[in-house]
């Protein structure tokens, strides 16, 4: 049962073949089976999506069930969960319960999923490995010795290892994207300000959006229906109605136009990962596509910058963990100062605590100028990129990550090689583009993503481009290994 | 380029996070290395690009002003680590 | 040396919205600590701001009155810095993009000059807790009520020169503001409060000297003397050999002086950049026309008005005017009454000596606009004469009754019987040998001067009830048929 997709436990669930209740304890008796290994999920929430459960069964036999009523998912913990403690994988929130919803857990309940718990993460969002998260490490299920890619670890583990047919998840520079390459499953982050980011623990708020992880594009366009909304509650929320994006999945792409920047394919890609990406590229001209190359100049320039921007939204919005009001505090404060000093010097992990640094150093007097002022002006540049790109061509594909998921411990030593990382994903965050990665093969016995990113609002051409591939090919149906 | 261990001082007071001496040396490679891997910036031509804070040209959108929040006090009191009589308690701040 | 005083003045405004700035919890004053914070002003992790339309409509009021440039297009930023009453690190207010720019403001000084005050700019921006400082075990109480209650802060150049010129700019201020409606103004709640500017030069000197900068005035008299105070402080401070430095001050109002505040000295580094919660506040010309065409009559427009149509002083034009209350009452007791003078005269007169004496505001006056021009209608029908009108406002004040009830039920009308008054002159002269022998001997210039005496006795003889024009022409007639 844990095999089917979002698509298929729909029908199945309507069609009788089984009950909400049924796969929901299924999933919850194989998290609780496996997930030693993996350490996907930081909070199972059994008891609360049994009870879930058995109100879709009761809805669905009701006849007037809602889309995803009685399907099993999980969250990032990242989303703010009423009644559910939300720790963002820090121990600052180690033991924060919300007493509110996220925009996107409401959309999932008015939908009628069903939530089974919080899934891992790196520390508030940061990281490119999931290794930053107070709760330990996630292991990659295709290679337990292997990194799954981060933030979005947990989410992205969780479905590759089939605990969950579909999880949400955050992208800042590549949150989504990278840990679905490296897991290969199929991750969509949508156009900035396309999903409410209300009750989605900020990290650099320019750039933040949740997005769907799944195994199909078809899985990832049900979720985004169900996501994707406008919200009064988030001034950067788009007012866009919400809209069915499973209606264009099976559009023939004759036609299409792909842009290939040249700048995607040089120093720095694994070979295999490069092989991986041309052969996807072919497999789309043979559905009718046409390759253009492009050129994005100024995409080397997406780290420096996002390394700058990033980190500076992050210093303030990580300004209010102050042990004040919630989160941690440390034991007996001599004073005022010593309560910020410790309490944040205990409860932050270093990654974080690098990042804020970094931030205040880019925004301190005398540095606003070169750091933050020119960091903003490069991500114009790099905005106009796409912008121009997008006149010639419908979208753009490359690899998602340079490297195929790597040991775990590999680049804890060195931020700057973990940044990189994200080369490839970064700029579409900078730019606000939706940006998504699906499973095109292998590298070194490893999944390798191929990255689409389309133009503003494009998402629903984008999952049919992608939607497109996997009815062609069967990556995607790919199992991770596991050890039963 | 590693960046002196007073300037981190300073940074670490702005962002009041302690760091302890034994660390210092570390963090301050590190930031080192971020700053140089971001100092490519510098040599970029941005002559008359205007900053962009924001990836899309949208504007904001007013609430209208009507009170819509009622008063959830005892909830949000009680994820605080120390209160007394509907307050937040702190170390005592001196003006 | 002559040394001159050099001051800019910093003045927060609590706009008087229904709800905060960026959210929808109440700003009313006075709630139980922290049952008006909701997750957005507890920063709680997740929740984001959305401003409040009515702040900006009132802010833009605000610029409008001042003769401003209003900002089309303002933008948000973050001050980063720690403080237990500022929740989320940071207040988020304007810098670059103000939603007020340059403008300038008339302020009239007591010895009837004028003087223009520029303004630097205005912006919106989100008042801070409260630190309680009751001794909780050691500890400080926090209250977060007035966290995201909407501010202006209207920031002036260093255009003033003495205390006096500061204090009238504010209580400029004070009067746009609650002209408009925008603020309560109340500075006793901490509706209005004023950070101080101040620095010395030499008289002549074009360069500025250094500044402190004096916190947290929340009075009209304290402004005057801390401001004084602090100028003296630098004065004697340089004339010793020393050097002003700029840092934050505090004054203390018990000990009339101002003192370092050297928590606050950790030199800050605010780190100020656009909020990326929010977006650009766009404002067209049309919405910016529409507030302009709904302002109401303004103070130095009204006091224009006043002096015109009442024909009063320029002085007095400008005190009716300061209060918008005080302005509307006076309008009310000159059109009931007709006599538009003698209403200026009563209400800056007994009026003010008797709110001033109760402390009370001309809203809660316990004499009526009515009452008091239908008394001013008897002074005027010479039923009553000025002194025992003094009388008839006192009992009014009491609450008992209005004008005519009261000249009534105390036999308080005026003698204006021809009769009555010359058997009271024709009294007085016959008792008054002596006084009427002098005034016969005396020089005829210096013979109105010696009237005075007949008339007290007679005023005496009627309980200061007979018709005083009356008696002076009755009183004349009569000696001078004497000579």
């Amino acid at each position: 049962m844990h095999q089917l997709t979002i698509a298929e436990i729909i029908r199945g669930l309507r069609e009788k073949q089984f009950s909400s209740v049924e796969i929901t304890s299924h999933l919850l008796e194989r998290i609780q089976q496996l997930d030693g290994q993996y350490n996907s999920f930081i909070t199972v929430t059994g008891e609360q999506a049994l009870r879930e459960a058995a109100a879709a069964d009761a809805r669905l036999a009701e006849g007037n069930a809602p889309a995803m009523c009685g399907v099993p998912i999980a969250h990032k913990d990242i989303f703010c969960t009423n009644g559910v403690r939300t720790s963002c994988g820090s121990k600052m929130l180690d033991n924060f319960v919300p007493p509110y919803d996220a925009t996107v857990v409401d959309n999932f309940l008015q939908a009628g999923a069903v939530s089974l718990g919080k899934t891992n993460m790196d520390e508030f969002a940061m990281g490119s490995s999931n290794e930053s998260s107070y709760y330990g490490p996630v292991k990659n299920p295709w290679d337990l010795e292997r990194v799954p890619g981060g933030s979005s670890g947990g989410s992205a583990a969780a479905v590759a290892a089939q605990l969950v047919p579909g999880t949400t998840a955050s992208d800042t520079g590549g949150s989504i994207r990278q840990p679905a390459a490296l897991t290969g499953t199929t991750g969509l982050k949508p156009t900035y300000g396309r999903v409410s980011r209300w009750g989605m623990i900020a990290f650099a708020s320019s750039l933040d959006q949740g997005g769907p992880i799944a195994r199909t594009a078809e899985d990832a366009a049900l979720m985004l229906s169900v996501m994707a909304s406008s919200d009064k509650k988030d001034s950067t929320c788009l007012d866009r109605p919400t809209q069915d994006y499973t209606a264009n999945l099976k559009d023939s792409i004759q036609g299409l136009k792909i842009g290939v920047p040249k700048e995607y394919f040089g120093e720095g890609l694994d070979s295999e990962i490069g092989a991986r990406i041309q052969e996807a590229l072919r497999a789309y001209e043979k559905l009718g596509a046409e390759l253009v190359e492009i050129s994005l100049p100024h995409s080397k320039l997406a780290v420096p910058a996002y390394y700058v921007i990033a980190p500076a939204e992050a210093s303030a919005n990580l300004s209010r963990f102050d042990g004040v009001r919630y989160g941690y505090r440390c034991e007996n404060p001599a004073d005022l100062r010593d309560l910020y000093m410790r309490s944040r010097g205990e409860g932050f992990g270093e990654e974080v605590k690098r990042r804020i640094l970094v931030g205040s150093y880019a925004l301190s007097a005398g540095y606003y100028d070169a750091y933050y002022n020119k960091a903003q002006q490069v991500r114009r540049l790099i905005k106009q990129d796409f912008v121009d790109a997008f006149q010639k061509v419908d979208v753009i594909m490359g690899p998602t990550a340079p490297n195929p998921a790597f040991k775990l411990g590999e680049k804890n030593a060195d931020p700057v090689a973990m940044y990189l990382e994200d080369i490839y994903t970064i700029a579409t965050n900078l730019a606000g583009l939706p940006g998504m990665s699906l499973p095109c093969g292998f590298a070194h016995n490893l999944p390798v993503g191929l990255q689409i990113t389309g133009n503003y609002l494009d998402e629903a051409r984008m999952l049919n481009v992608a939607h497109q591939f996997q009815q062609a090919s069967d990556w995607h149906t790919k199992a991770a290994p596991v050890a039963e | 380029m590693a960046v002196d261990a007073q300037t981190v001082e300073k940074l670490a007071e702005l962002a009041r996070i302690a760091i302890s001496e034994e660390t210092i040396d570390e963090v301050s490679n590190r930031l080192g290395d971020v700053l140089q891997l971001v100092d490519q910036l510098q040599a970029v031509n941005t002559d008359g690009v205007e900053p962009m804070a924001h990836p899309l040209d949208a504007v904001q959108v007013l609430r209208k002003d009507e009170v819509t929040e009622p008063n959830r006090r005892d909830e949000f009191l009680a994820l605080a680590p120390q209160t007394e009589a509907g307050l937040y308690l702190v170390p005592k701040v001196i003006d | 040396m002559e040394w001159e005083v050099v001051i800019g003045l910093e003045v927060h405004v609590q706009l008087s919205t229904q709800s905060k700035i960026f959210s929808g919890a109440s700003t009313a004053f006075g709630a139980e600590p922290n049952t008006q914070a909701c997750a957005v002003d507890l920063a709680m992790p997740g929740t984001l701001p959305v401003p409040n339309e009515e702040a900006f409509r009132y802010a833009v009021m605000f610029g409008l009155a001042m003769n401003a440039e209003i900002g089309k297009r303002s933008v948000f930023e973050r001050k980063n810095y720690f403080y237990p009453d500022l929740p989320k690190g940071y207040q988020t207010t304007q810098l670059e993009k103000p939603i007020v720019g340059a403008g300038k403001v008339e302020i009239h000084l007591e010895d009837g000059s004028s003087k223009t005050v520029r303004l630097h700019h205005a912006h919106l921006e989100e008042d801070a807790g409260k630190s309680l400082h009751e001794d909780f075990h050691g500890m400080s109480g926090i209250d977060l009520n007035r966290a995201g209650t909407p501010l202006i802060e209207i920031v002036s150049e260093p255009d003033m020169r003495s205390a006096a010129e500061a204090v009238a700019y504010l209580k400029k201020i004070h009067s746009i503001v609650t002209y408009l409606g925008i603020s309560d103004g109340d500075m006793s709640q901490g509706s209005l409060r004023c950070d101080a500017n101040v620095s010395v030069r030499l008289k002549g000197e074009e360069e500025l000297g250094t500044r402190a900068e004096i916190k947290n005035l929340n009075s009209f008299r304290f402004i005057e003397k801390a401001i004084k105070v602090e100028a003296q402080r630098q004065i004697d401070l340089i004339e010793d050999g020393g050097k002003v430095v700029q840092e934050t001050r505090l004054y203390d109002s018990d000990k009339n002086e101002t003192r370092s505040m050297r928590s606050k000295e950790v030199a800050n580094d605010y780190r100020y950049f656009p909020c990326p919660d929010l977006l650009p506040v766009v404002l067209t010309d049309e919405y910016v026309d529409i507030i302009r065409g709904e302002l109401p009559e303004l103070p130095d427009a009204k006091c224009a008005r006043f002096e015109k149509d009442y024909g009063l002083s320029a002085y007095d034009a400008d005190q009716l005017t300061q209060e918008r209350a005080t302005a509307d009452y006076f309008e009310q007791v000159a059109a009931k009454s007709g006599e538009p003078k003698l209403a200026a005269n009563w209400v800056m007169g007994e009026l003010a000596a008797l709110l001033n004496r109760e402390e009370k505001s001309i809203a809660d006056s316990p004499v009526s606009a009515e009452h008091l021009a239908g008394l001013i209608a008897r002074i005027k029908d010479n039923t009553i004469s000025s002194k025992i009108a003094k009388q008839v406002f006192e009992v009014m004040a009491n609450g008992d009754g209005d004008a005519d009830a009261v000249i009534e039920a105390k036999g308080l009308k005026q003698v204006s019987d021809t009769g009555a008054i010359e058997k009271m002159v024709d009294d007085v002269i016959a008792a008054s040998g002596a006084q009427v022998e002098n005034y016969r001997n005396a020089a005829p210039d210096k013979r109105p001067k010696m009237m005075g005496y007949f008339v007290g006795q007679i005023m005496k003889a009627s309980k200061g009830q007979a018709n005083p024009q009356m008696i002076n022409k009755i009183l004349k007639d009569k000696l001078d048929a004497l000579l």
